[in-house]
């Protein structure tokens, strides 16, 4: 039993990560861009949120962690949305090709947050690696008496708020791409933008926006990473960057829908985690079972296409750019 | 309502000289480096103009260095070669990461198992045959699934590239020297069983030989073959090449299976010919960039090496710069980006012609 609620609570906080990163990207594929910068955007998010967290704490004689909570958030948001920006202008004005272009901002964005995360201490004229105990603390702080009932309390009520955050932006986004006004337009913008476009919608804003809005919440995965996952430190490497990649098949998983992305994340997380609880395994057989959530993801890839139902597929123009008068 | 004519007027141009596209390519080079020497010196407060000396000599500073940054490009190069024929098609193969290390893997395999027995020929051959094995049916898998149900192929080839590093880290812990280290090590240090030889009295002489022969023969198949031009037509409408008789399944699974074969080739050459060891970063990345190399060459091989060139250049340099300073090497991926997201930009202004309103009435007065 206490395994079992610990797997639970694990897989909440890593399919935590990737759901915002999943959220994010498919806001952002509903009109029609294919963000494969969505790991270097969750990495911006990541050290932007640290680096602000890090600065404050620095410079401040007494901080205030939860001013430093609001700073780093506002900060991860602007980062990442700002490398959506990027994606965008580059994307939507200029024509370059999506994929490339998404590949091109992981590696920049990976590139400069390793950069800063590995060498924000020594630019500062410090030691050691960067820490900001104080502002991991408010991220994680939950209300203790919710969080002391017990094995619920435990499974439900012990995470930090951006847990919660994530399920309801990705509720929010849900009701928004299948109820509002705006968000049956920005579906219509993925599926056909020249339709779209003879119905008087504004084909470029509705891109731009969607792509830095989607953007900015894949960042917060990478806010979440650093300041809850792992306790407002830096790890130098790749674990952004294969976490980036989960959340992308997260999105395939999930069916381009928000509301079974939250419960799909949790999964991912156990299948992620499963080998831990599960005996007799050595090092190299351990390795097997974290190709899990990816070969789940080919089967829903494959599963998909074979069944070509109209629910579950991608936006129709994924990774097409769209120039008006080459209709 | 007002009509007024849009600020900024944008059209497709019919055409440009070849040598005013390469200028504006050379202008937004230039652009990037400036942006690029601005993000260097807001860091080091070093002299823009002794960063690029700097970069310069980590890439090209001594004979060694030479031989490194060459050894580099080569890689690159194959890789970038390798993917050529995919893209052509519009077949969006992410997956030269995992295609590499598999490759790499089918080497490293040979070398361990078969190193105390096969003479070194013996072992090239047999690993060489192995990796273009693996790397081709690491491609064919998602070819076969978009042949025949359309399955998307970008997402499947980017989940194969995290199947394939779970099975080199599946591998590392059986093959791990010394016990407990959770790296392989070089593989036959002692013995250099299964490493490329040199040649010329150079160590990577081989690599520059077998990438440059794969270079022109791809651009020959591409350029002359039947089958080359069958994946010419697939990449500019399937539709097309059905009614013109080409059967787009067999053109799409066999051109993956080549694709594939040549990055798996790139991790053969990755282990047995520069690294002599295989781990998860064996590909490094490089099956990404590659991806740019083969696309902003607009698939003429002979243009990768430049590209190639470029990159590798800026990656030793900043690496360089980064060493000097006691900073990391990531700041070569942030030069890197830069200089990407210009030379993308730049294809923009190549193919459409942006006049902005004022001048276009006075070009419609003279």
């Amino acid at each position: 039993m206490t395994q079992l609620i610990s797997l639970f609570t694990s897989a909440v906080i890593f399919g935590t990560v990737i759901l915002y990163g999943a959220v994010g990207e498919i806001i952002t594929e509903k009109s029609g861009n294919l963000n494969l910068g969505m790991p270097g955007i969750m990495y911006l998010g990541g050290i932007a949120g640290l680096a602000t967290a890090f600065f404050y704490e620095m410079y401040t004689p007494e901080p205030i962690p939860a001013l430093s909570l609001v700073l780093s958030f506002l900060a991860a948001v602007a980062a990442s949305m700002l490398g959506g920006l990027i994606y965008a202008f580059l994307t939507i004005t200029l024509r370059a090709n999506q994929n490339v272009t998404g590949l091109t901002l992981t590696i920049f964005g990976a590139g400069l947050a390793n950069f800063f995360g590995s060498s924000l201490t020594t630019l500062a004229g410090g030691v050691g690696q960067i820490s900001v105990a104080a502002t991991s603390r408010a991220f994680r702080a939950y209300i203790p008496e919710l969080g002391g009932l017990g094995a619920l309390g435990k499974m439900f009520f012990s995470f930090g708020f951006m847990v919660y955050l994530a399920i309801a932006i990705a509720l929010v986004a849900s009701w928004f791409l299948n109820y509002s006004r705006v968000g049956l337009n920005l579906r219509a913008v993925g599926e056909d933008p020249a339709t779209a476009d003879a119905a008087g919608i504004n084909v470029t804003r509705y891109k731009y926006l969607a792509t830095c809005i989607g953007a900015g919440i894949s960042g917060l995965g990478g806010l979440y990473y650093t300041l809850d996952y792992i306790k407002g430190a830096w790890t130098t490497g790749s674990a952004i960057e294969s976490l980036g990649w989960l959340a992308v098949a997260l999105v395939i998983f999930a069916t381009w829908r928000p509301a079974r992305a939250v419960w799909s994340a949790y999964l991912f997380g156990v299948l992620y985690w499963v080998y831990n609880y599960i005996g007799g395994l050595n090092r190299s057989s351990v390795e097997l079972f974290k190709m899990l959530p990816y070969i789940v993801t080919i089967v829903v890839l494959v599963a998909v296409s074979m069944r070509r139902s109209k629910e579950a597929q991608p936006p129709k123009s994924l990774g097409l750019s769209y120039f008006r008068e080459e209709r | 309502m007002n009509h007024r004519e849009p600020l900024i007027h944008i059209a497709k141009r019919d055409g440009m000289a070849w040598w005013q596209a390469w200028l504006i390519r050379l202008a937004s080079l230039v652009l990037a480096l400036v942006v690029c020497a601005l993000f260097i010196y807001s860091i080091t407060r070093m002299n823009p103009v002794s960063v690029y000396a700097s970069m310069w000599d980590g890439a090209f500073g001594t004979k060694r260095r030479i031989w490194i940054t060459l050894r580099d490009t080569m890689m690159l190069l194959c890789i970038g070669v390798g993917l050529a024929p995919a893209f052509m098609m519009r077949f969006w193969n992410i997956g030269a990461e995992g295609q590499i290390l598999v490759g790499g893997c089918a080497t490293a395999a040979v070398m361990i198992y078969g190193g105390a027995t096969l003479p070194t020929w013996a072992l090239l051959a047999l690993s060489a045959a192995v990796s273009i094995v693996a790397g081709a049916v690491w491609g064919l898998i998602p070819a076969l699934f978009k042949a025949r149900w359309n399955t998307n192929e970008t997402l499947f080839t980017l989940m194969m590239n995290y199947i394939a590093i779970q099975i080199t880290c599946f591998l590392i812990p059986k093959w791990e020297n010394p016990v407990g280290s959770n790296s392989v090590g070089v593989i036959n240090q002692r013995t250099q069983a299964g490493w490329f030889p040199s040649l010329f009295g150079q160590q990577y002489m081989l690599n520059v030989i077998l990438v440059l022969t794969l270079t022109v023969v791809m651009f020959l198949y591409l350029k002359y073959t039947k089958q080359g031009y069958e994946i010419r037509v697939v990449g500019e409408s399937e539709n097309t090449a059905r009614y013109a008789g080409i059967s787009v399944r067999r053109v799409i699974i066999r051109t993956m299976a080549i694709s594939g074969a040549i990055c798996g080739i790139s991790g053969f050459m990755a282990v047995a010919g520069s690294g002599h060891t295989i781990s998860t970063g064996a590909a490094g990345g490089r099956g990404f960039t590659a991806i740019i190399v083969a696309w902003m060459a607009k698939f003429n091989t002979f243009v990768m090496i430049l590209i190639a060139l470029l990159l590798v250049f800026l990656e030793k340099g900043a690496i360089e710069i980064a060493s000097t300073f006691k900073l990391t090497d990531y700041a070569s991926d942030v030069v890197k980006g830069i200089i990407l997201f210009f030379l993308l930009g730049s294809e923009f202004f190549i193919q459409y012609s942006v006049r902005f309103r004022h001048s276009h009435k006075k070009e419609a007065e003279a």
